[in-house]
């Protein structure tokens, strides 16, 4: 009161904060909640519905949820039984790969995980070969891990692979073959000679304009056709070889994005400096085309890991195929609910972190304005 | 005298020619591809002679022998293989079509609310579109149908709407309707009340390119649209019942009946495709920098004309090549039914047929084709409508 009527020479008045209403949580809530009637109307009714929606929710994966015992009779069914996950939880992970070599894929796993977390350290040296081992060594070395048959390991068909593990593998095949092939197709879209071109455009545009269903289709019943009599491929290199058609076609597009994206100085300052093809398109083209498109790749990337799920109409039983098994158990009749909400978690887990990093390296390779 | 030093000019070596360096690689890659090709070809007339495949086209003939849960046109089990055929790409065009629609509006209404100032409804629509889109569509679909359709109750205790709609696990029934003799008026009142507000809107738009005065054409549209079928509808007496669903014993006879199959492809298809829609939508209207919009509010226009003239087409030029390749997605994934045998081309077809005749080759090739044609028309469809959008430069 007294501030108020005080009375200041002129630019000597003290900063006042501001009134609370306009800062603060309150200050925000009307701003953003109640800033006009429409708009109060709309708050009360999203709080309205997240109160009916979300507390059954919790009640039923987490407070009446039964989480302890290995038998079906362990579960009340007033609530979720994540007992079900935990008894099939090996099969989910890892199929029906015999059980004492479970080990081989848990080593392939650390390798592969221990050599990418190696090329995040930031300042380490060498990370050349960290990343050249991943490319070219790892899919040796876990090819005779998963394999096996040598060496004093265990030979495992490819029958019993399946699960989480199953999902990986083709994804990881997929991801590997369709990058190198998606450059060359790329490039041969952009080819000045007329025959490499047109058979680059047909081959992109037969795979992308197909769903995969259809590819995986023919790959499981065509294959076997368009081979010698006697030699036959097992179901999985066959779905192996759909996939990667299918992921090389879209990753072609996604690679000629980034070659039409270069200025033409680049290839003409190439050109004159006297490159070859090849050098030009490694040295100078490539890294910049391929740099730029690094968010498109991985978006690329899990577009595919989510399609790999279809592999299990051709009765392969991956993650969600092994779900499926598992739930039409006649022990475990009734428990589909379950199977699928921790098979959306494992998706959603994989999937967001992915769309993250994408962002954030879309946000770290935005050097422009 | 220095020029005349210089080694006279060699012609370099012909391999180091590009014009007969690509001519040779040219004729390189068609060579194995065409080695390749017949290597494959000769192989698959081999195999398909030695198991006494026949091959041609002419088992799209011979009768079928199954029966199909769902069909637009008349099937029977004594149709032939055309038929299947023609019963499934129907199927196909049907989910797909409604999925498009139902994921449109969908995709805009959560790609504003993920705009909109209200911070609550703002992050609803962003869980909404992360949790939706980082999940396969197969396990989706199987949610809906395995986990929510199944599970509903039977026949007997079917959840019943207003006495016309029964909802219960062999699917939705509902009312459908009977035309009685005289509908055709009403369906030429229809066409006629169409071309009427065609007519009618270009009318306005060359009086108001002349004059500057604007005519209410949205609602005077909406009347004749609405106006003129209902009269005929009084004149003729209303020449429409319908045929309510009743449960006689175990089932419900009468109406018709969505199978559930139907129901959860298309509502697996459209919540995730909307979700890949709204991300869309909102990129393209956050495109439009917010210098439009205040230079539309000096102009004196409201809010509604603003968004309507100055925002949405714009908007509408960065979203409709992401949209179109949805659409194609969309139509693509739809092949998910032979998942859960909702009768679409991929099951009966490329499934049932396959296995009964064993022409792998003709078949897989009809439907892909089937598909390449699809994609061909709805991306020709798009790009005419993005040409007729785009911004027209001096």
């Amino acid at each position: 009161m007294s501030e108020q009527s005080q009375s200041y020479e002129p630019g000597h008045h003290p900063d006042l904060p501001a009134p609370i209403s306009t800062r603060g949580f309150i200050g925000w809530a009307r701003h953003n909640l109640f800033a006009t009637i429409p708009n109060t109307i709309l708050t009360v009714g999203a709080v309205l519905f997240l109160l009916w929606f979300i507390p059954p929710i919790i009640d039923w994966a987490f407070i009446n949820a039964d989480w302890s015992g290995d038998t079906r009779d362990a579960c009340s069914r007033e609530g979720a039984c994540w007992v079900f996950i935990k008894v099939w939880f090996r099969q989910l992970m890892y199929g029906r790969y015999p059980v004492d070599e479970i080990w081989r894929i848990n080593l392939a796993y650390f390798i592969a995980v221990t050599a990418g977390v190696l090329l995040f350290v930031p300042g380490l040296r060498g990370k050349r070969w960290i990343g050249l081992f991943l490319l070219v060594g790892f899919p040796i070395v876990a090819f005779y891990l998963f394999v096996g048959g040598s060496f004093g390991l265990v030979n495992v068909e490819t029958p019993l692979w399946g699960g989480l593990f199953l999902t990986l593998v083709i994804s990881a095949v997929g991801i590997a073959a369709s990058l190198p092939i998606g450059v060359v197709l790329a490039l041969g879209r952009r080819s000045s000679m007329p025959i490499v071109r047109a058979l680059s455009i047909g081959f992109i545009e037969l795979w992308r304009g197909v769903p995969l269903i259809t590819v995986l289709f023919m790959a499981s019943v065509m294959f076997p056709l368009f081979l010698p009599e006697g030699m036959n491929f097992d179901k999985l290199i066959r779905a192996l070889l759909g996939v990667m058609f299918f992921s090389s076609a879209y990753m072609a597009e996604v690679i000629r994005g980034g070659l039409q994206a270069l200025p033409k100085g680049q290839f003409e300052a190439a050109q004159a400096l006297g490159l070859s093809f090849w050098k030009m398109m490694g040295l100078v083209i490539l890294p910049q085309a391929l740099k730029m498109v690094i968010p498109g790749i991985v978006n690329t990337f899990i577009g595919l890991f989510k399609d790999t799920t279809l592999v299990l109409i051709i009765g392969l039983f991956d993650f969600l195929g092994m779900i499926q098994l598992a739930g039409t158990n006649p022990n475990w009749l009734g428990f589909a609910i379950e199977g699928y909400v921790f098979a959306a978690f494992g998706f959603w887990i994989f999937c967001f972190s992915m769309s993250r990093y994408s962002q954030h390296l879309e946000k770290k390779l935005h050097t422009g304005h | 005298m220095a020029v005349d030093q210089l080694a006279p000019a060699t012609r370099p070596p012909l391999f180091y020619d590009p014009r007969v360096r690509a001519i040779f690689f040219q004729v390189l890659v068609l060579g194995i591809v065409l080695l390749g090709g017949a290597y494959l070809v000769s192989n698959t007339l081999a195999n398909l002679a030695r198991q006494g495949i026949a091959s041609g086209f002419g088992f799209l003939d011979t009768t079928a022998g199954f029966s199909i849960s769902m069909s637009l046109i008349e099937y029977s089990e004594e149709s032939s293989y055309g038929r299947v055929f023609l019963v499934g790409l129907l199927n196909t065009l049907l989910v797909s079509g409604i999925g498009i629609v139902f994921a449109t509006i969908l995709g805009f209404l959560i790609g504003v609310a993920r705009l909109s100032q209200n911070w609550i409804v703002s992050k609803i629509a962003a869980a909404y579109i992360e949790i939706l889109r980082n999940i396969p569509l197969l396990l989706q679909l199987f949610f809906w149908y395995f986990a929510v359709l199944r599970a509903l109750p039977g026949t007997r205790n079917s959840i019943e709407l207003f006495g016309l709609f029964y909802i219960n696990n062999r699917g939705l029934s509902s009312p459908s309707p009977i035309f009685e003799p005289g509908f055709s008026t009403i369906v030429i009142a229809f066409g006629i009340a169409v071309v009427a507000v065609f007519m009618l809107a270009r009318w306005a738009r060359k009086r108001q390119e002349r004059t500057g005065e604007q005519f209410p054409t949205f609602w005077a549209g909406l009347g004749v649209i609405v106006g003129l079928p209902l009269l005929a509808a009084i004149i003729t007496g209303f020449p429409l019942s319908w045929d309510v669903p009743k449960l006689k014993g175990f089932n419900f006879v009468g109406g018709i009946v969505l199978i559930p199959e139907f129901v959860s492809l298309a509502l697996a298809l459209s919540l995730y495709t909307a979700s890949f829609i709204a991300e869309i939508v909102r990129a393209g209207i956050m495109s439009v920098s917010h210098g439009q919009t205040e230079a539309a509010f000096a102009l004196g226009l409201q809010r509604g004309p603003t968004l309507r003239l100055v925002i949405i087409p714009q908007a509408l030029r960065v979203i409709i090549p992401p949209l179109t390749s949805q659409y194609l997605n969309l139509t693509k994934n739809s092949s998910l039914a032979a998942a859960i045998a909702y009768p679409d081309i991929v099951l009966v077809f490329a499934g049932t047929v396959l296995m009964q005749t064993g022409q792998a080759v003709e078949i897989i090739a009809i439907t892909m084709g089937c598909y390449l044609v699809i994609s061909l028309l709805i991306s020709g469809f798009m790009n005419w409508y993005n040409q007729k959008m785009a911004l027209v430069e001096r």
